[in-house]
């Protein structure tokens, strides 16, 4: 996907800072990322990659810095949590599905219970998105039914229902049986080309240069340095960089 | 039929084995009465212990100072002191200075009879194990799936309705089960106030009828057979809900 330069980004992150106790996990953080586009965060562990995405819903409050999405100020103290998270929807590494629900009330109930939307309308495009994923008989099974790799399709399938604008997805493959990593990638891909616009946290290098308009790496609560995956990963300008790939590639 | 049993332990008295319970009818009646008695503690009790367990929980849970002290103090007070001192504070110290109303005939009378206090004393007695038990439930749900909730656009209310509670309670059941025993045989202790409850009825027969060693055997068999039937129910209860692939040792 090309992306005009001069269009406005949908979430900005400016100075962002963020500690826990004494460990500073954020140190100054810039992006911008633009409507449609998938941008892959990787790093090393304990850069703050997951961090980063978790300041963008709001999960982890910011320290300094201002975070926007659209024109939502995602530190603003009087902040709608509802309208944000509407629009911005998360994968977990871990899938966190609802064990108490079958998989059809996993995908519908934000939109039924939060967004107050009507139940046979959200159950229909629950029903579609559990199709899309691949996974249309499962509507009335439990997720601790599932294997890995369906029940992270179902996380995609719910973090779609709520119709966000962007959708984080934190190490999404990382606690996968590798046999699965392929299917869930290939959702993560059919989001990405549906247009949606997509950020990941990844240790995926293979899909980061495949499926990314743009590479950011991070090491120690910094971005050092960003670029479309072509370049990123055939000229790395800076020597961490080098060094993070010569380990995992 | 009725006749043949009655004529059965009649029979057996003879030989040594006096159960005057299934044959005479006077103490049958006082028998089921205590037996109905009891088995009405023990629901009364079940019900608004649960329900003190469920809000003293909430309170807890909800992370506000002055309401959670409340809460801890009233466990500890509870938790801490014997059933009977609780039972007797209860009836004797807060019942004398409670007002007195008047019954039909113009005699004074209690607003709470013993049966009242018993009830009120049994239910904060389980209560205060109850807010442990669904404490503990609470603390074993992993936060990850609050947090999801959160993403999804929860606020920390219905998060923990829609969320926490359902999983919560599923990890309460095993220690829900040993205080619902508990409270069973701690209706025993309603007799120091004057309820007609098993015990009670129990005493009166053995010391009309002189069966003493009969009627022991018989309290311990109702017994059994009561604490059997509540964990029962909280077995049927807990396979109901049990969800496929979740649970303790299943890495949630």
């Amino acid at each position: 996907m090309t992306i005009s330069p001069n269009s406005q980004p949908l979430i900005s992150l400016r100075g962002v800072h963020k500690s826990f106790g004494a460990f500073e996990v954020l140190r100054g953080i810039d992006m911008d990322i633009c409507k449609g586009e998938v941008v892959a965060i990787i790093g090393p562990s304990g850069s703050g990659k997951s961090t980063i995405l978790r300041t963008i819903n709001g999960l982890t409050p910011v320290n300094k810095g201002t975070i926007k999405v659209g024109d939502i100020t995602v530190s603003d103290p009087e902040l709608d949590q509802v309208k944000l998270r509407h629009r911005v929807g998360m994968v977990f590494q871990q899938y966190n599905l609802f064990p108490h629900k079958t998989v059809l009330e996993n995908v519908a109930m934000a939109p039924i219970q939060v967004l107050k939307q009507p139940r046979r309308e959200v159950e229909d495009r629950a029903q579609k998105l559990l199709a899309d994923m691949r996974l249309p008989d499962k509507a009335n099974s439990y997720p601790g039914e599932l294997s890995g790799g369906q029940q992270q399709r179902v996380a995609i399938a719910r973090a779609l229902c709520m119709e966000p604008e962007v959708i984080l997805f934190d190490e999404v493959t990382a606690a996968l049986d590798p046999e699965m990593v392929k299917e869930v990638l290939s959702a993560v891909r059919k989001v990405a080309e549906d247009g949606m616009t997509c950020i990941l946290v990844t240790h995926e290098m293979g899909f980061a240069r495949e499926a990314a308009d743009h590479v950011y790496f991070t090491d120690k609560g910094v971005i050092v340095e960003h670029a479309p995956p072509a370049e990123f990963f055939s000229q790395a300008s800076d020597p961490r960089t080098a060094e993070f790939l010569s380990k995992v590639l | 039929m009725i006749t043949d049993i009655q004529t059965f332990f009649r029979e057996l008295a003879n030989s040594g084995i006096n159960l005057t319970i299934f044959y005479d009818a006077f103490d049958f009646e006082r028998f089921i009465t205590g037996l109905g008695n009891t088995v009405l503690l023990i629901l009364a009790s079940t019900f608004f212990s649960i329900i003190i367990g469920a809000i003293g929980t909430a309170i807890l849970t909800s992370g506000r100072a002055f309401p959670g002290f409340l809460v801890r103090s009233y466990v500890a007070l509870f938790r801490n002191t014997p059933l009977i001192v609780q039972m007797y504070f209860f009836y004797f110290a807060i019942g004398s200075i409670m007002p007195v109303g008047q019954n039909e005939l113009g005699l004074p009378e209690p607003l709470l009879g013993s049966f009242s206090w018993a009830v009120i004393s049994l239910s904060l007695y389980a209560g205060a194990f109850n807010v442990e038990t669904f404490r503990a439930g609470v603390g074993a749900v992993h936060g990850s799936y609050e947090e999801a909730a959160f993403a999804l656009g929860y606020n920390r209310r219905q998060a923990f309705f829609a969320v926490t509670v359902p999983l919560a309670l599923r990890f309460s059941f095993a220690s829900l089960s040993n205080n619902l025993v508990d409270l069973t045989k701690a209706t025993t202790v309603a007799y120091a106030v004057g309820v007609a409850e098993l015990l009670y009825v129990s005493n009166q027969i053995w010391s009309d009828s002189l069966n003493t060693i009969e009627m022991m055997n018989v309290m311990l068999v109702i017994y059994l057979v009561l604490t059997g039937a509540v964990v029962f129910i909280i077995n049927r209860v807990e396979a109901v809900m049990r969800l496929p692939g979740f649970g303790l040792g299943d890495n949630q």
